[in-house]
């Protein structure tokens, strides 16, 4: 189906096991604060207008954007 | 050979407790001195332990060996190059409750080769967050010494002496092999410029450019290597982050035990509520008018005394001492100026009270998370929304609060809108103003028509803002990627602590940086209005003297007289008329003139000014007797009364959108470092006002 996976397909409740980083910069960030690839993430909620999300690694509440997640990879999504 | 036995370089992150560390070990011994080649401050100091003498140098506090900052720069310098001064063993402070980040950058300096003695502070805020660390397995799987210690009391420092001056240099495999990823390369840069090791050698190509400690031949030399093996330094640097915290987060199985304490139910409960899409804005809305009813209603008290306080001091100053100049200066110029600085204390310390109280509980992050979208519209950022919340209260330490937004173009914008939003020091005009033009009735029997057009005063200011960040957005280009990736901590109660520390640090900062600027400008403004040309100054003094002399007023009103007539005649006088052909269409007359200049310090002092000019007496410029006294005033054109609501409203709108706060133009500049968004802020400000003042004027039917 959806042959590339991201953090922004996933819908809230949904999990995935974080892959790669599509940008650089983006990923420095992440690692810092513990979305390391293989880690699993689950789709928390949203904010009211669809963006940012929420998500939690590791017990852990995390925001980001939509355009960034979307540059997040994920290995699959457990729905 | 050297005079000490061993030399220490004690490295840590920032805020983690270095300088408390570095002054227990070396107390009264220390030696300020700079870094070879930049401006940053080295401190180095000696201790004895068991007849040894060991040398301690103190590095900047750094997050990694990837330098961001000329400071972070030195570390790397410092630690990388087979330099003279390569220090014998590295003492590594590590905060416990954020252990995860601060091992980054000990298995950075561990394959550097050095040997490290670990200590390890603040487990007591660590176990706090839930966390146990269990230190004899963390020293076992580090492969050397871990001290817990408290920097603040001391504990632990003789243990952390004996290990720096007996530990046996035991090798560690490293975390990291530059080979695996660039065969060579490495090895290369090694042998030709005698770096320690492989991975000195990696952090050489990662920074050669910016390194202080190579030559310009040999940077071209590194060029040429990188070249050769065509070295991609990003991708790199991504890949052995990556690794490294794989690595820890291996490591920590067994030592660190309950990470950070999971989401209990209600905090998930609580945050249903507060980013519903209906509920979540309500209750900003709530929270917000709750924190500003607050901050008006209980500053007003401790304000009115500091107003009094400074009023009976001043009072009574003036009957002590002579009637001269100097006596003037000390009384209207320093202690009035000194009483319009301490009066912002108390709406400075509540508002970061509350703003401390809303960050420890969770809850500011909730309010950038469901405001981010809207913000980002108008070219600000989630993180813009507490500067200009705060910038209600007050812009200056609204501006100071712009730090925690990351990107440099959003906080530049959110700098530059933040005075638009009505701060407490327009209160006292529009209070004056507004009583004197809205009738004082009540639509539908509750809503008083003076508070909705106070609102309307608040929400002029309002969409200003978002509409000057609109357009500013459209002019700055956005040169760095903007993110948002921010952690949402679980709901807690607040650190009482905290909150005071939050209200005494922040109230010290508006009065040693703001306060110098106000103080100065209250002086030079007491100056201009109490001094003029001698000749006008004079014959002020005899047309009063006339006039009493004559009978037209009594003795008791010849001192109100005389200070309205001085203040005509006066510097700021003759300012004012001179600045009455620009202020004119806006339907201001050079009294009001002379009001917005001095009000130029700081927007309240219009209603000083304003009772000073008509002769209302310094003792009772409280408002409703100001009122009064406007209301009568007329205009000897017309025969009517001066201030028409079209008068009235056109003042208002002025000081809505004009910069007149020489406070907070000294912040902008302390917060951008750069004269030319200052002046551009100070000029898009007082052109707005001067428009929408006048078609303000306009519309009201002003002529």
């Amino acid at each position: 189906m959806n042959p590339k996976h991201t953090l922004a397909d996933l819908k809230p409740g949904e999990t995935g096991v974080i892959k790669g980083f599509d940008d650089e910069e983006l990923s420095l960030k992440l690692l810092e604060m513990g979305c390391l690839p293989g880690a699993s993430v689950t789709m928390s909620h949203s904010a009211p207008l669809g963006c940012p999300i929420c998500i939690n690694v590791g017990g852990c509440l995390l925001s980001l954007r939509k355009e960034e997640a979307a540059e997040v990879l994920l290995q699959y999504i457990n729905k | 050979m050297s005079d000490w036995y061993k030399h220490v370089a004690l490295v840590g992150n920032p805020n983690v407790g270095k300088s408390s560390l570095f002054n227990q070990l070396t107390g009264l011994s220390q030696k300020i001195g700079n870094f070879p080649g930049v401006t940053v401050e080295k401190k180095e100091g000696v201790f004895n332990h068991d007849n040894k003498k060991i040398l301690v140098t103190d590095l900047p506090g750094t997050y990694s060996l990837y330098p961001k900052s000329p400071d972070e720069q030195v570390v790397t310098d410092f630690l990388s190059h087979a330099s003279t001064t390569k220090p014998d063993i590295i003492l590594c402070l590590i905060d416990a409750s954020n252990l995860k980040r601060n091992l980054l950058l000990f298995t950075q300096l561990s394959d550097l080769g050095y040997p490290i003695v670990v200590a390890l502070n603040m487990l007591d805020v660590a176990e706090k967050a839930g966390a146990n660390i269990n230190v004899d397995l963390l020293q076992q799987k580090l492969n050397c010494p871990v001290i817990p210690i408290n920097a603040r009391t001391g504990m632990g420092l003789d243990a952390v002496k004996a290990a720096l001056i007996y530990a046996t240099t035991s090798s560690r495999p490293s975390f990291f092999q530059p080979e695996e990823f660039n065969p060579h390369l490495a090895d290369e840069l090694r042998t030709r410029f005698e770096v320690n090791n492989e991975y000195a050698a990696l952090l050489l190509a990662h920074q050669y450019l910016n390194s202080n400690s190579i030559s310009e031949t040999d940077k071209q030399e590194v060029a040429q290597v990188l070249n050769k093996y065509q070295f991609k330094g990003k991708s790199l640097q991504a890949a052995e982050t990556i690794r490294r915290y794989s690595l820890i987060h291996e490591l920590l199985m067994g030592v660190l035990s309950i990470m950070p304490p999971p989401h209990p139910g209600w905090s998930v409960q609580l945050d249903k509520v507060f980013t519903h899409k209906i509920f979540g804005y309500v209750a900003f809305i709530a929270i917000l008018t709750i924190m500003f009813q607050a901050i008006f209603s209980w500053a007003s008290i401790p304000m009115d005394l500091i107003d009094g306080g400074f009023t009976a001091a001043n009072n009574w100053l003036k009957s002590v001492l002579p009637d001269n100049d100097l006596s003037s200066l000390i009384t209207d110029g320093l202690v009035a100026g000194l009483g319009g600085i301490v009066i912002f204390i108390p709406q400075i310390a509540l508002l970061f009270a509350f703003i401390t109280i809303l960050e420890e509980t969770g809850y500011m992050a909730r309010v950038m998370f469901i405001m981010d979208k809207i913000m980002r519209r108008f070219g600000l950022n989630g993180r813009s929304v507490v500067p200009m919340v705060s910038g209600v209260a007050c812009a200056v330490p609204a501006l100071m609060s712009t730090r925690v937004i990351d990107n440099r173009r959003d906080r530049l914008i959110t700098i530059m809108v933040t005075p638009l939003m009505s701060c407490s020091a327009r209160l006292p005009v529009f209070a004056v103003l507004i009583g004197l033009i809205v009738p004082s009735g009540r639509l539908f029997g509750f809503m008083s028509y003076q508070g909705l057009a106070l609102m309307g005063a608040y929400l002029l200011g309002l969409i200003g803002a978002i509409v000057a960040a609109w357009v500013f957005s459209k002019f700055i280009p956005q040169k760095q990627k903007s993110f948002f990736i921010m952690e949402l901590p679980v709901y807690q109660v607040p650190r009482f602590k905290n909150v005071l520390q939050a209200m005494y640090s922040r109230s010290l900062v508006f009065v040693t940086e703001a306060g110098k600027i106000i103080l100065a400008i209250s002086i030079l403004l007491w100056a201009l209005a109490t001094y003029g040309p001698s000749e006008s100054m004079k014959s002020a003094e005899t047309k009063v003297a006339t006039q009493v002399a004559q009978g037209i007023i009594t003795a008791d009103q010849a001192d109100g007289a005389l200070a309205s007539a001085k203040l005509e005649a006066s510097y700021a006088g003759i300012m004012g008329k001179a600045i009455e052909p620009a202020i004119r269409p806006l339907g201001y007359d050079w009294k009001i003139g002379i009001a917005l200049i001095t009000s130029f310090a700081a927007r309240e002092v219009f209603v000083g000014t304003i009772s000073t000019i008509y002769n209302i007496g310094a003792e009772d410029d409280d408002t409703d007797t100001v009122k009064e006294r406007l209301r009568k005033e007329v205009n000897p054109e017309t025969g009517k009364p001066t201030y028409t609501p079209a008068l009235g409203g056109s003042l208002i709108v002025f000081y809505i959108f004009a910069m007149q706060c020489i406070s907070t133009i000294a912040t902008t500049y302390r917060e951008t470092k750069s004269v030319k968004w200052t002046a551009i802020q100070f000029a898009y400000m007082t052109v707005a006002a001067w428009v929408f003042a006048f078609l303000t004027f306009r519309l009201l039917g002003g002529i």
